[in-house]
């Protein structure tokens, strides 16, 4: 791949699609876990819905940004289209290929075509192979690279591409820095020319100086590899700068989707809305002049997720009908900034993925017909208080829209 | 729900109730050589007012705390310098006077709130603890008060809270807890080190607004400790930006983030995705890492990281210099100005 063939080209069994086209297609893809109780008989009583129905499609040369806070399934989805969990229910396509009806060795070589960079780079690199054995060890197993000094070779290419000197073949895990294992950790993955790279949480356990250079090597490495990423992160700012298109998971469900673009442009989901409004910017002027959208309470458990909508327990914009017993599908919704979304076509050759949200009420929210309630009402209507002595002012979320990012 | 930056920007400008001066401490194992963690840092904090104390890991934000608290253990460990709580140096008090001070003076939050709490002893005993130690309430008005105080600070139905363990509350309700433990005798001074980094950025606003308000309510003076230039902007009077163990630049919170001038502090702010930036830029990281720092008795320790290092970086440490009314550099080629990030406008 050093050489400037893309890996489509190599994959034996591959329909190489062109730039733009679906890579990935993933349809209603669940993901259960059993809660099991009992000593005698291990009986199931009920399961913890981690990811619940998601629809999503990421197409070649793009880079897909999965959002969402702790628990919300967005490490499990990807997992679960790796196959590394096993999907309950829901179908991955996998460049026109089903992945679930794949087994043995089918499975074991598309797997070289879809791989995975971890989050703590120190875990994932076993600390008692050299750098030269963790990055020919896939190589083997697939049987690429040649021989002995071509392996050599080319592993040192890869190193370098990651920005890092032939030296550390000799040298182990624990010897590096956290930046450097994750560059390693990146390296090693792409040994065996995938065409997917599903990176959970790459760099959110690295220092942002370090942080920043990891999301630019990534950036490079696509340019070079043709490579098309899922990246899986809780942090909005690196997913937005990452990604052409984001989705915004919520308890086992994709919520809202959209190019990088139009999601800040024009956020339409309430929880979007709240996520973006809560991340800090680094501008003192730009901190004191936006409105936070606080949520009420915690997370809900995904064994038992609420009806309706899953997010009208703590959504400030809950209407009294629908949201409580209809759960609200994905639909499109037009945008109304167009000119982003021009030029991220013109950027990426990739134009821009449709915007869908899934709220019964997203365009009476976008226009202002319904206005948000303070966080101590949304409290209240669930039964849940908050106390607020002496501050939370109620009328910081009111008028809290557009403004609020 | 942000307030206006006028109602607590130097909100107070009485004497400084916290003054640090000089704080050094340098790590010695036998055999081994010294490890300074912390070399002459200096900074004052005065009631309302908050400081932030910047850096990345192993800069020594987390060891001036625990010094500052008197949480380093006595052996192998040197601490020199002053730390002035009013007129008293903490650093020079015994144990027990320091025990009367903590949790009722001066307290602190940390990171991770599931390894502060204990794990086998319910929420409540753990607030009554501090209020029977310092306020001397016993019993029922202890549960009371304790009530009052998880209420306080947001957690839903206290009074079965308090029978809990640490394992049954969620992150955000376990740093609330720890929050109002630290509140529980209204301490003039509170040290917070890297309070949200565990949390989720929603649970993060609303831990964020709950420290806001306190400063801004009873006076308090607050230390914050991250590595969140985000979380700083919206919260810090005076930020202090510290690399390998010193104080490298500090400035009231407009100057640092507009006019700083220091390259690691330009690096740090070209380093993060900002939410709000035009897409398409590349990001503007620091060469190395932060174990690429060079001795501060052999020249500037950023220098090897540096990309304005001249040849006169190496050699003499460089000195903390005053450049603005209240801003310092310890840097002999500055940035003329910061790096800029084109960011998009939002209306209204």
């Amino acid at each position: 791949m050093s050489t400037g063939t893309s890996g489509a080209e190599q994959s034996p069994g591959g329909s190489a699609a062109a730039p733009g086209e679906v890579l990935l297609d993933v349809t209603g893809l669940k993901v259960y876990f059993p809660i099991r109780s009992g000593i005698f008989f291990d009986r199931t009583i009920g399961h913890v819905k981690a990811v619940d129905g998601v629809d999503l499609s990421v197409r070649r040369g793009e880079t897909y940004g999965l959002v969402g806070e702790s628990g919300c399934g967005k490490s499990t989805f990807g997992r679960g289209v790796l196959r590394l969990n096993e999907p309950t229910e829901g179908r991955v396509l996998f460049d026109g290929v089903d992945v679930a009806t794949m087994n043995g060795e089918n499975l074991r070589s598309m797997r070289r075509r879809m791989q995975m960079v971890f989050q703590d780079p120190l875990s994932s690199l076993d600390p008692r192979q050299n750098i030269e054995s963790i990055m020919t060890e896939g190589m083997h197993a697939h049987g690429l690279g040649g021989g002995g000094s071509t392996r050599r070779t080319r592993i040192t290419e890869l190193l370098e591409a990651v920005g890092m000197s032939a030296s550390a073949l000799r040298r182990y895990p624990h010897e590096f820095s956290g930046g450097q294992r994750q560059r390693i950790g990146i390296a090693r993955a792409l040994a065996v020319e995938p065409d997917l790279i599903v990176a959970d949480e790459p760099v959110s356990a690295l220092d942002v100086s370090v942080q920043a250079q990891v999301i630019n090597l990534l950036e490079e490495l696509q340019g070079e590899f043709g490579l098309t990423y899922l990246v899986i992160a809780h942090d909005l700012a690196v997913v937005r700068h990452i990604s052409d298109t984001v989705g915004v998971m919520y308890l086992g469900r994709l919520v809202e989707q959209a190019s990088s673009d139009d999601l800040y442009a024009e956020p339409l989901h309430p929880y979007t809305r709240a996520l973006m409004s809560a991340v800090p910017v680094p501008d003192p002027d730009i901190e004191d002049r936006r409105e936070r959208i606080l949520l009420a309470g915690d997370l809900p458990s995904p064994a038992n997720p609420p009806t309706g909508c899953r997010f009208h327990t703590r959504c400030p914009w809950r209407q009294e009908t629908r949201c409580d017993d209809d759960e609200p599908q994905l639909r499109e919704l037009k945008t109304a900034v167009p000119d982003t979304t021009t030029a991220h076509a013109v950027r990426s050759g990739i134009a821009a993925a449709p915007h869908l949200v899934a709220c019964h009420w997203a365009e009476d929210i976008r226009d202002g017909h319904i206005r948000a309630k303070s966080v101590e009402q949304v409290a209240a209507d669930q039964g849940v208080y908050i106390a607020a002595e002496g501050g939370l002012d109620p009328a910081a979320v009111i008028g809290a829209g557009r403004d609020a990012v | 729900m942000s307030a206006p930056a006028s109602v607590r920007t130097g909100a107070s400008t009485g004497q400084p109730l916290l003054r640090v001066e000089d704080l050094s401490v340098v790590f010695q194992r036998k055999r081994e050589a010294a490890t300074r963690a912390v070399d002459g840092v200096s900074f004052s904090v005065s009631p309302g007012q908050t400081l932030g104390l910047v850096g990345e890991s192993g800069c020594g934000k987390s060891v001036t705390s625990l010094a500052i608290m008197g949480l380093l253990p006595k052996r192998g460990v040197q601490v020199s310098g002053r730390v002035l709580f009013e007129d008293r140096n903490l650093l020079e008090l015994s144990d027990g006077e320091l025990r009367d001070l903590r949790g009722a003076e001066i307290a602190m939050i940390f990171q991770d709130p599931l390894s502060a709490l204990n794990p086998v002893i319910p929420i409540g005993i753990q607030v009554t603890e501090v209020l029977s130690r310092h306020r001397g309430m016993k019993g029922d008005v202890a549960n009371a008060e304790a009530i009052d105080l998880l209420d306080r600070v947001g957690i839903p139905d206290p009074k079965r809270r308090l029978t809990e363990y640490a394992h049954q509350l969620s992150g955000g309700m376990r740093q609330r807890a720890l929050i109002a433990m630290a509140l529980a005798c209204k301490p003039r001074l509170l040290i917070a080190d890297e309070p949200t980094t565990a949390l989720d950025v929603t649970i993060q606003a609303q831990i964020l607004e709950l420290l806001r308000e306190l400063v801004v309510g009873s006076d308090t003076a607050l230390v914050l400790i991250t590595h969140d230039l985000g979380v700083v902007a919206g919260l810090c009077d005076t930020v202090h930006v510290m690399y390998a163990g010193r104080i490298i630049e500090n400035a009231e919170r407009r100057e640092i983030f507009y006019r700083g001038r220091h390259p690691y502090t330009g690096g740090l702010l070209g380093s993060i995705p900002r939410l709000d930036a035009v897409r398409g830029e590349a990001l503007h990281p620091i060469r190395g890492s932060a174990r690429d720092a060079i001795p501060w008795s052999e020249g500037c320790a950023f220098a090897p990281r540096c990309d304005h290092v001249e040849d006169d970086c190496i050699g003499q440490p460089p000195s903390l210099s005053t450049i603005a009314g209240g801003h310092h550099l310890r840097c002999l080629h500055p940035l003329d100005r910061l790096p800029e990030t084109e960011i998009l406008e939002t209306t209204g």
